[in-house]
Protein backbone atom coordinates (compact mmCIF):
# COMPACT_ATOMS: atom_id res chain seq x y z
CA UNK A 1 0.00 0.00 0.00
CA UNK A 2 1.09 3.43 -1.01
CA UNK A 3 0.10 5.88 1.29
CA UNK A 4 -0.52 9.83 -0.20
CA UNK A 5 0.49 12.45 2.16
CA UNK A 6 -2.83 13.97 2.05
CA UNK A 7 -2.32 17.85 3.37
CA UNK A 8 -4.46 19.87 1.38
CA UNK A 9 -2.17 20.51 -1.35
CA UNK A 10 -3.32 21.05 -4.60
CA UNK A 11 -2.75 17.97 -6.92
CA UNK A 12 -3.26 15.32 -4.27
CA UNK A 13 -6.11 13.70 -6.07
CA UNK A 14 -4.32 13.81 -9.76
CA UNK A 15 -1.37 11.66 -8.17
CA UNK A 16 -3.79 8.99 -6.69
CA UNK A 17 -6.05 9.44 -10.16
CA UNK A 18 -2.63 8.42 -11.92
CA UNK A 19 -1.58 5.37 -9.05
CA UNK A 20 -5.69 4.32 -9.85
CA UNK A 21 -5.03 4.25 -13.67
CA UNK A 22 -1.85 2.14 -13.26
CA UNK A 23 -3.66 -0.52 -10.52
CA UNK A 24 -1.38 0.33 -7.96
CA UNK A 25 -3.34 0.14 -3.92
CA UNK A 26 -2.90 3.25 -2.75
CA UNK A 27 -4.89 5.43 -0.30
CA UNK A 28 -4.67 9.41 1.03
CA UNK A 29 -3.94 10.44 4.71
CA UNK A 30 -2.70 12.25 7.18
CA UNK A 31 -2.86 9.68 9.71
CA UNK A 32 0.80 9.27 11.06
CA UNK A 33 -0.43 5.52 12.17
CA UNK A 34 -1.28 4.75 8.39
CA UNK A 35 2.18 6.77 7.31
CA UNK A 36 4.20 5.03 8.74
CA UNK A 37 2.65 1.39 8.11
CA UNK A 38 2.56 2.10 4.25
CA UNK A 39 4.83 0.27 2.25
CA UNK A 40 5.64 3.37 0.60
CA UNK A 41 5.35 7.29 0.94
CA UNK A 42 4.38 9.79 -1.57
CA UNK A 43 4.43 13.50 -0.70
CA UNK A 44 3.13 15.66 -3.24
CA UNK A 45 2.88 19.27 -3.64
CA UNK A 46 1.32 22.60 -5.02
CA UNK A 47 2.09 25.75 -3.72
CA UNK A 48 4.85 27.51 -1.58
CA UNK A 49 7.59 26.30 0.65
CA UNK A 50 6.38 28.05 3.67
CA UNK A 51 2.77 27.47 3.69
CA UNK A 52 3.24 23.56 2.86
CA UNK A 53 5.80 23.06 5.95
CA UNK A 54 3.45 24.95 7.99
CA UNK A 55 -0.02 22.47 6.73
CA UNK A 56 2.62 19.82 7.47
CA UNK A 57 3.37 20.67 10.86
CA UNK A 58 -0.49 21.51 11.59
CA UNK A 59 -0.99 17.80 11.65
CA UNK A 60 2.11 16.46 13.15
CA UNK A 61 3.65 14.97 10.26
CA UNK A 62 6.91 16.51 9.97
CA UNK A 63 8.56 13.83 12.76
CA UNK A 64 6.37 11.33 11.44
CA UNK A 65 7.84 11.59 7.68
CA UNK A 66 11.03 12.28 8.85
CA UNK A 67 10.87 8.84 11.17
CA UNK A 68 9.44 7.11 7.98
CA UNK A 69 12.70 8.44 5.85
CA UNK A 70 14.96 7.41 8.79
CA UNK A 71 13.38 3.32 8.68
CA UNK A 72 14.48 3.03 4.64
CA UNK A 73 10.91 3.57 4.08
CA UNK A 74 10.14 4.59 0.23
CA UNK A 75 9.49 8.08 -0.19
CA UNK A 76 8.56 10.04 -3.19
CA UNK A 77 8.28 13.63 -3.15
CA UNK A 78 6.83 15.82 -6.42
CA UNK A 79 7.35 19.17 -6.82
CA UNK A 80 7.06 20.62 -4.11
CA UNK A 81 6.74 18.11 -2.39
CA UNK A 82 10.50 17.12 -3.64
CA UNK A 83 11.57 20.32 -2.56
CA UNK A 84 10.50 19.77 0.96
CA UNK A 85 12.59 17.15 1.58
CA UNK A 86 15.38 19.66 1.54
CA UNK A 87 17.09 21.16 4.17
CA UNK A 88 15.86 24.99 4.06
CA UNK A 89 13.18 27.00 1.59
CA UNK A 90 13.90 30.18 0.68
CA UNK A 91 10.71 30.88 -0.52
CA UNK A 92 8.57 34.26 1.18
CA UNK A 93 11.34 34.22 3.24
CA UNK A 94 13.91 31.34 4.83
CA UNK A 95 12.03 28.23 6.42
CA UNK A 96 13.11 24.88 7.47
CA UNK A 97 12.19 21.92 5.67
CA UNK A 98 12.28 18.48 6.53
CA UNK A 99 15.72 17.94 6.20
CA UNK A 100 16.01 14.44 4.97
CA UNK A 101 18.07 15.54 1.86
CA UNK A 102 21.32 17.51 2.26
CA UNK A 103 20.74 20.79 0.33
CA UNK A 104 18.36 24.15 0.05
CA UNK A 105 15.76 25.56 -2.22
CA UNK A 106 16.35 28.85 -4.19
CA UNK A 107 14.74 30.90 -6.95
CA UNK A 108 15.01 30.24 -10.82
CA UNK A 109 17.17 32.94 -11.98
CA UNK A 110 15.35 36.02 -13.78
CA UNK A 111 17.20 35.68 -17.43
CA UNK A 112 16.02 37.12 -21.16
CA UNK A 113 14.11 34.62 -22.56
CA UNK A 114 13.61 32.32 -19.37
CA UNK A 115 10.22 33.52 -18.15
CA UNK A 116 9.47 32.16 -14.60
CA UNK A 117 7.63 29.83 -13.19
CA UNK A 118 9.38 27.44 -15.73
CA UNK A 119 6.04 25.77 -16.54
CA UNK A 120 5.90 23.15 -19.54
CA UNK A 121 7.12 20.65 -20.84
CA UNK A 122 11.26 20.16 -20.97
CA UNK A 123 13.59 17.31 -21.15
CA UNK A 124 16.02 15.15 -18.39
CA UNK A 125 19.15 14.47 -18.62
CA UNK A 126 20.33 11.46 -16.51
CA UNK A 127 23.22 11.76 -14.45
CA UNK A 128 23.07 8.49 -12.85
CA UNK A 129 22.08 5.52 -14.67
CA UNK A 130 19.68 4.09 -11.76
CA UNK A 131 16.28 2.75 -12.54
CA UNK A 132 15.11 6.66 -12.52
CA UNK A 133 17.76 7.99 -14.65
CA UNK A 134 17.12 5.27 -17.13
CA UNK A 135 13.67 5.80 -17.70
CA UNK A 136 13.67 9.35 -17.75
CA UNK A 137 17.03 9.84 -19.85
CA UNK A 138 16.30 12.31 -23.00
CA UNK A 139 12.35 12.67 -22.05
CA UNK A 140 10.55 15.25 -21.92
CA UNK A 141 8.00 15.73 -18.60
CA UNK A 142 5.63 18.43 -17.16
CA UNK A 143 7.41 21.03 -14.97
CA UNK A 144 5.67 23.54 -12.84
CA UNK A 145 8.00 25.60 -10.56
CA UNK A 146 9.91 28.93 -10.13
CA UNK A 147 12.22 27.71 -7.43
CA UNK A 148 14.68 24.62 -7.40
CA UNK A 149 16.93 22.35 -5.42
CA UNK A 150 20.84 22.81 -4.72
CA UNK A 151 22.44 19.60 -3.46
CA UNK A 152 25.53 17.58 -3.97
CA UNK A 153 26.02 16.21 -7.18
CA UNK A 154 26.19 12.47 -5.60
CA UNK A 155 22.53 13.18 -4.75
CA UNK A 156 21.38 14.53 -8.47
CA UNK A 157 19.87 11.30 -10.88
CA UNK A 158 18.80 13.98 -13.64
CA UNK A 159 18.66 17.36 -14.53
CA UNK A 160 16.87 19.64 -16.87
CA UNK A 161 18.51 22.97 -18.52
CA UNK A 162 16.53 26.17 -17.87
CA UNK A 163 19.05 28.57 -17.96
CA UNK A 164 20.76 26.66 -15.59
CA UNK A 165 21.16 23.20 -14.66
CA UNK A 166 17.79 22.07 -12.57
CA UNK A 167 17.76 19.10 -10.56
CA UNK A 168 14.59 17.66 -11.85
CA UNK A 169 15.41 13.99 -9.89
CA UNK A 170 17.30 13.27 -6.93
CA UNK A 171 17.82 10.30 -4.99
CA UNK A 172 19.77 9.08 -1.77
CA UNK A 173 19.30 5.89 -0.63
CA UNK A 174 15.15 4.98 -0.04
CA UNK A 175 14.20 9.20 -1.21
CA UNK A 176 13.70 9.88 -3.94
CA UNK A 177 12.08 13.41 -5.23
CA UNK A 178 10.95 14.92 -8.78
CA UNK A 179 10.63 18.08 -9.53
CA UNK A 180 8.53 17.53 -12.63
CA UNK A 181 4.94 15.85 -12.46
CA UNK A 182 4.90 12.51 -13.32
CA UNK A 183 1.23 11.90 -12.88
CA UNK A 184 1.00 15.15 -15.40
CA UNK A 185 3.53 13.86 -17.76
CA UNK A 186 2.30 11.33 -20.41
CA UNK A 187 3.29 7.65 -20.70
CA UNK A 188 6.95 8.17 -19.28
CA UNK A 189 5.53 9.95 -16.27
CA UNK A 190 3.51 6.82 -15.27
CA UNK A 191 6.18 4.77 -16.01
CA UNK A 192 7.97 6.68 -13.64
CA UNK A 193 5.55 6.24 -10.77
CA UNK A 194 5.56 1.79 -11.52
CA UNK A 195 9.00 2.40 -10.96
CA UNK A 196 8.82 3.43 -7.57
CA UNK A 197 6.27 0.75 -6.78
CA UNK A 198 8.96 -1.70 -8.46
CA UNK A 199 11.31 0.13 -5.76
CA UNK A 200 9.10 -0.74 -3.15
CA UNK A 201 8.42 -4.11 -3.48
CA UNK A 202 12.53 -4.92 -3.89
CA UNK A 203 12.49 -2.89 -0.43
CA UNK A 204 9.94 -5.04 1.10
CA UNK A 205 11.63 -7.94 -0.83
CA UNK A 206 14.85 -7.36 0.61
CA UNK A 207 13.42 -6.94 4.45
CA UNK A 208 12.08 -10.35 4.02
CA UNK B 1 15.47 23.35 -23.83
CA UNK B 2 11.53 24.41 -22.71
CA UNK B 3 9.73 22.66 -25.65
CA UNK B 4 6.77 25.04 -27.20
CA UNK B 5 3.54 23.59 -26.45
CA UNK B 6 0.78 22.70 -29.17
CA UNK B 7 -2.74 22.71 -27.78
CA UNK B 8 -5.86 21.57 -29.39
CA UNK B 9 -8.98 23.20 -27.83
CA UNK B 10 -12.01 21.34 -27.16
CA UNK B 11 -15.78 22.78 -26.61
CA UNK B 12 -17.92 20.73 -23.85
CA UNK B 13 -21.67 21.00 -24.00
CA UNK B 14 -23.76 19.05 -21.41
CA UNK B 15 -20.44 16.32 -21.04
CA UNK B 16 -20.00 16.11 -25.01
CA UNK B 17 -17.60 17.91 -27.21
CA UNK B 18 -19.06 20.03 -30.16
CA UNK B 19 -17.43 21.12 -33.32
CA UNK B 20 -17.71 17.81 -34.73
CA UNK B 21 -14.63 15.79 -33.83
CA UNK B 22 -13.31 13.98 -37.18
CA UNK B 23 -11.14 11.18 -36.11
CA UNK B 24 -10.56 8.43 -37.73
CA UNK B 25 -11.40 5.41 -35.17
CA UNK B 26 -13.28 7.29 -33.25
CA UNK B 27 -17.07 5.23 -32.54
CA UNK B 28 -17.97 7.94 -30.34
CA UNK B 29 -17.17 11.32 -31.85
CA UNK B 30 -18.64 13.48 -28.94
CA UNK B 31 -16.89 11.46 -26.05
CA UNK B 32 -14.20 13.90 -24.03
CA UNK B 33 -12.79 10.67 -22.94
CA UNK B 34 -12.12 9.16 -25.97
CA UNK B 35 -11.04 12.30 -28.01
CA UNK B 36 -8.66 13.43 -25.57
CA UNK B 37 -6.81 9.96 -25.00
CA UNK B 38 -6.71 10.22 -28.97
CA UNK B 39 -4.97 13.82 -28.53
CA UNK B 40 -2.26 12.11 -26.20
CA UNK B 41 -1.45 9.58 -28.10
CA UNK B 42 -0.94 12.10 -31.27
CA UNK B 43 1.32 14.18 -28.57
CA UNK B 44 -0.42 17.17 -27.61
CA UNK B 45 1.12 18.73 -24.72
CA UNK B 46 -1.69 20.28 -23.43
CA UNK B 47 -5.59 20.25 -23.80
CA UNK B 48 -8.34 22.97 -23.33
CA UNK B 49 -11.89 22.58 -22.52
CA UNK B 50 -14.41 25.36 -22.93
CA UNK B 51 -17.73 25.04 -20.98
CA UNK B 52 -20.41 25.92 -23.73
CA UNK B 53 -22.85 25.17 -21.96
CA UNK B 54 -25.56 27.69 -21.42
CA UNK B 55 -27.78 26.01 -18.61
CA UNK B 56 -28.06 26.45 -14.86
CA UNK B 57 -27.00 22.80 -14.18
CA UNK B 58 -24.12 23.23 -16.59
CA UNK B 59 -21.28 23.15 -14.13
CA UNK B 60 -22.16 19.55 -12.69
CA UNK B 61 -21.73 18.08 -16.08
CA UNK B 62 -18.66 20.10 -16.73
CA UNK B 63 -17.16 19.25 -13.19
CA UNK B 64 -18.13 15.29 -14.33
CA UNK B 65 -16.77 15.43 -17.89
CA UNK B 66 -13.44 17.10 -16.48
CA UNK B 67 -13.02 14.17 -13.46
CA UNK B 68 -13.75 11.32 -16.07
CA UNK B 69 -10.48 13.03 -18.29
CA UNK B 70 -8.56 13.52 -15.72
CA UNK B 71 -8.75 9.84 -14.81
CA UNK B 72 -8.00 8.73 -18.00
CA UNK B 73 -5.60 11.09 -19.53
CA UNK B 74 -2.05 12.33 -17.93
CA UNK B 75 -1.48 15.35 -19.12
CA UNK B 76 -2.56 19.20 -18.09
CA UNK B 77 -5.50 19.93 -18.43
CA UNK B 78 -6.81 23.91 -18.78
CA UNK B 79 -10.17 24.44 -18.16
CA UNK B 80 -12.73 27.48 -18.77
CA UNK B 81 -16.35 28.88 -19.86
CA UNK B 82 -18.10 30.81 -17.69
CA UNK B 83 -16.09 30.32 -14.69
CA UNK B 84 -16.88 33.23 -11.93
CA UNK B 85 -16.51 31.76 -8.73
CA UNK B 86 -13.49 30.38 -6.59
CA UNK B 87 -15.64 27.12 -5.32
CA UNK B 88 -16.16 26.52 -9.46
CA UNK B 89 -12.54 26.50 -9.27
CA UNK B 90 -11.68 24.53 -6.50
CA UNK B 91 -14.69 21.89 -7.38
CA UNK B 92 -12.47 21.77 -11.09
CA UNK B 93 -9.10 21.40 -9.32
CA UNK B 94 -10.06 18.62 -7.90
CA UNK B 95 -11.83 17.02 -10.43
CA UNK B 96 -7.78 17.31 -12.26
CA UNK B 97 -7.84 19.83 -13.85
CA UNK B 98 -4.59 21.73 -13.68
CA UNK B 99 -5.45 25.47 -14.99
CA UNK B 100 -8.28 27.59 -15.01
CA UNK B 101 -9.20 29.94 -17.60
CA UNK B 102 -10.81 33.11 -16.69
CA UNK B 103 -12.39 35.15 -19.18
CA UNK B 104 -15.43 37.89 -18.72
CA UNK B 105 -15.69 37.25 -14.96
CA UNK B 106 -11.71 38.41 -14.80
CA UNK B 107 -12.80 41.59 -16.50
CA UNK B 108 -16.13 41.98 -14.94
CA UNK B 109 -14.00 41.79 -11.42
CA UNK B 110 -9.97 41.63 -11.77
CA UNK B 111 -9.75 40.65 -8.02
CA UNK B 112 -11.10 36.98 -9.30
CA UNK B 113 -7.99 36.32 -10.34
CA UNK B 114 -6.25 37.72 -7.10
CA UNK B 115 -8.08 35.17 -5.18
CA UNK B 116 -7.34 32.54 -7.67
CA UNK B 117 -3.56 33.04 -7.12
CA UNK B 118 -3.87 33.28 -3.53
CA UNK B 119 -5.90 30.54 -2.83
CA UNK B 120 -4.07 28.12 -5.93
CA UNK B 121 -1.30 29.96 -6.79
CA UNK B 122 -0.23 31.91 -10.12
CA UNK B 123 0.72 28.96 -11.95
CA UNK B 124 -3.19 27.90 -11.67
CA UNK B 125 -4.70 30.73 -12.89
CA UNK B 126 -4.53 31.51 -16.92
CA UNK B 127 -6.32 35.22 -17.98
CA UNK B 128 -8.20 34.16 -20.93
CA UNK B 129 -8.85 37.16 -23.85
CA UNK B 130 -10.17 37.61 -26.79
CA UNK B 131 -9.08 41.21 -28.68
CA UNK B 132 -10.14 43.05 -31.83
CA UNK B 133 -8.37 45.05 -33.63
CA UNK B 134 -9.55 48.81 -33.77
CA UNK B 135 -8.01 50.60 -37.03
CA UNK B 136 -9.28 53.53 -36.52
CA UNK B 137 -7.71 53.70 -32.58
CA UNK B 138 -4.77 51.88 -34.12
CA UNK B 139 -5.41 49.15 -30.90
CA UNK B 140 -6.60 45.45 -29.82
CA UNK B 141 -9.67 45.99 -27.76
CA UNK B 142 -10.95 43.34 -25.47
CA UNK B 143 -14.53 41.96 -26.38
CA UNK B 144 -16.22 39.48 -23.79
CA UNK B 145 -19.39 37.03 -23.85
CA UNK B 146 -17.50 35.03 -25.74
CA UNK B 147 -17.13 37.96 -28.62
CA UNK B 148 -20.18 39.38 -28.54
CA UNK B 149 -19.54 42.57 -26.86
CA UNK B 150 -16.83 44.99 -26.68
CA UNK B 151 -14.89 46.72 -24.01
CA UNK B 152 -13.94 49.63 -23.63
CA UNK B 153 -10.26 47.77 -22.24
CA UNK B 154 -6.74 47.98 -24.31
CA UNK B 155 -6.15 44.38 -24.31
CA UNK B 156 -1.69 45.59 -23.93
CA UNK B 157 -3.23 47.66 -20.83
CA UNK B 158 -5.45 44.41 -19.81
CA UNK B 159 -3.00 41.92 -20.29
CA UNK B 160 -0.49 43.91 -17.54
CA UNK B 161 -3.49 43.92 -15.35
CA UNK B 162 -4.26 40.81 -15.09
CA UNK B 163 -0.55 39.84 -14.84
CA UNK B 164 -0.15 42.09 -11.70
CA UNK B 165 -2.92 40.70 -10.63
CA UNK B 166 -1.51 37.10 -10.41
CA UNK B 167 -2.37 35.58 -13.62
CA UNK B 168 0.57 33.04 -14.30
CA UNK B 169 -0.33 32.58 -18.11
CA UNK B 170 -2.36 34.44 -20.57
CA UNK B 171 -4.42 33.08 -23.07
CA UNK B 172 -5.31 35.44 -26.43
CA UNK B 173 -7.72 34.87 -29.42
CA UNK B 174 -7.50 37.19 -32.15
CA UNK B 175 -11.09 37.64 -32.75
CA UNK B 176 -10.00 38.88 -36.15
CA UNK B 177 -8.06 35.83 -37.30
CA UNK B 178 -10.44 33.03 -35.73
CA UNK B 179 -11.86 31.09 -38.02
CA UNK B 180 -10.16 32.79 -41.18
CA UNK B 181 -7.28 29.94 -41.39
CA UNK B 182 -5.07 33.19 -42.58
CA UNK B 183 -2.63 32.53 -39.77
CA UNK B 184 -1.93 33.59 -36.42
CA UNK B 185 -1.87 37.70 -35.72
CA UNK B 186 1.77 37.68 -35.14
CA UNK B 187 1.94 41.87 -34.73
CA UNK B 188 -0.49 41.28 -31.50
CA UNK B 189 1.39 38.63 -30.16
CA UNK B 190 4.98 40.94 -30.69
CA UNK B 191 3.10 43.32 -28.61
CA UNK B 192 1.97 41.25 -25.69
CA UNK B 193 5.36 39.58 -24.88
CA UNK B 194 6.97 42.64 -25.57
CA UNK B 195 4.51 44.12 -22.35
CA UNK B 196 3.87 41.03 -20.06
CA UNK B 197 7.04 38.02 -19.07
CA UNK B 198 4.42 35.32 -17.85
CA UNK B 199 3.47 32.45 -20.73
CA UNK B 200 1.04 33.51 -23.69
CA UNK B 201 -0.74 30.86 -25.54
CA UNK B 202 -1.42 32.32 -29.03
CA UNK B 203 -5.16 31.61 -30.17
CA UNK B 204 -7.02 32.10 -33.73
CA UNK B 205 -6.46 31.59 -37.22
CA UNK B 206 -4.44 28.53 -37.85
CA UNK B 207 -4.90 27.12 -41.47
CA UNK B 208 -1.89 25.14 -42.19
CA UNK B 209 1.41 23.68 -40.64
CA UNK B 210 3.39 26.90 -41.52
CA UNK B 211 1.19 29.05 -39.24
CA UNK B 212 2.89 27.07 -36.35
CA UNK B 213 6.10 27.71 -37.44
CA UNK B 214 5.48 31.27 -38.47
CA UNK B 215 4.53 31.72 -34.84
CA UNK B 216 7.61 30.62 -33.51
CA UNK B 217 9.68 31.72 -35.47
CA UNK B 218 8.34 35.42 -35.19
CA UNK B 219 7.44 35.78 -31.33
CA UNK B 220 8.22 34.08 -28.61
CA UNK B 221 4.75 32.84 -27.09
CA UNK B 222 5.12 29.68 -25.57
CA UNK B 223 2.00 27.59 -27.45
CA UNK B 224 -0.49 27.78 -30.43
CA UNK B 225 -3.67 26.69 -29.89
CA UNK B 226 -6.31 25.49 -32.10
CA UNK B 227 -9.10 23.78 -32.75
CA UNK B 228 -11.10 22.94 -36.12
CA UNK B 229 -7.87 22.53 -37.93
CA UNK B 230 -7.15 19.52 -35.31
CA UNK B 231 -10.15 18.39 -35.13
CA UNK B 232 -11.06 17.98 -38.92
CA UNK B 233 -7.87 15.87 -39.68
CA UNK B 234 -6.68 19.12 -41.87
CA UNK B 235 -3.61 19.05 -39.42
CA UNK B 236 -2.67 16.24 -37.06
CA UNK B 237 -0.02 17.10 -34.22
CA UNK B 238 2.93 14.78 -35.44
CA UNK B 239 2.95 16.76 -38.58
CA UNK B 240 2.86 20.14 -37.01
CA UNK B 241 5.98 18.85 -34.83
CA UNK B 242 7.75 17.59 -37.57
CA UNK B 243 7.59 20.68 -39.03
CA UNK B 244 8.19 22.69 -36.09
CA UNK B 245 11.46 20.76 -35.15
CA UNK B 246 12.56 20.79 -38.71
CA UNK B 247 12.68 24.44 -38.74
CA UNK B 248 14.96 24.60 -34.77
CA UNK B 249 11.54 24.81 -32.95
CA UNK B 250 12.01 22.75 -29.59
CA UNK B 251 9.36 20.79 -29.48
CA UNK B 252 8.41 17.38 -27.11
CA UNK B 253 8.39 14.02 -29.07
Amino acid sequence: MITVIDYDTGNTLNVKKALDYLGIPNELSAEPDKILAADGLILPGVGAFQKAMAALDDRQLIPVIQQAANNGKPILGICLGMQLLFETGYEFGTTAGLGILPGSVIPIPKKAGFKVPHMGWNQNTAQRRNAFGTIFDQKSTYFVHSYYVQTAAKNIVATTDYSVQIPSIVQQNNVIGMQFHPEKSGAVGLAGLKTFKEVIEDERFSRN
Amino acid sequence: MLAKRIIPCLDVDHGRVKKGVNFVNLTDVGDPVAIAQAYEQQGADELVFLDITATNEKRKAFTDTIAAVASQVFMPLTVGGGINALEDMQALLKAGADKIALNSAAVHNPDLIRQGAEKFGQQCIVCAIDVRYQPEKDRYQVVINGGRKPTDLDALDWAQTAVSAGAGELLVTSMDCDGTKKGFDLKLYQALTAVVDVPIVASGGCGQISDFTELFKETTVDAGLAASVFHFGTLTIPQVKAELKQNEVPIRE
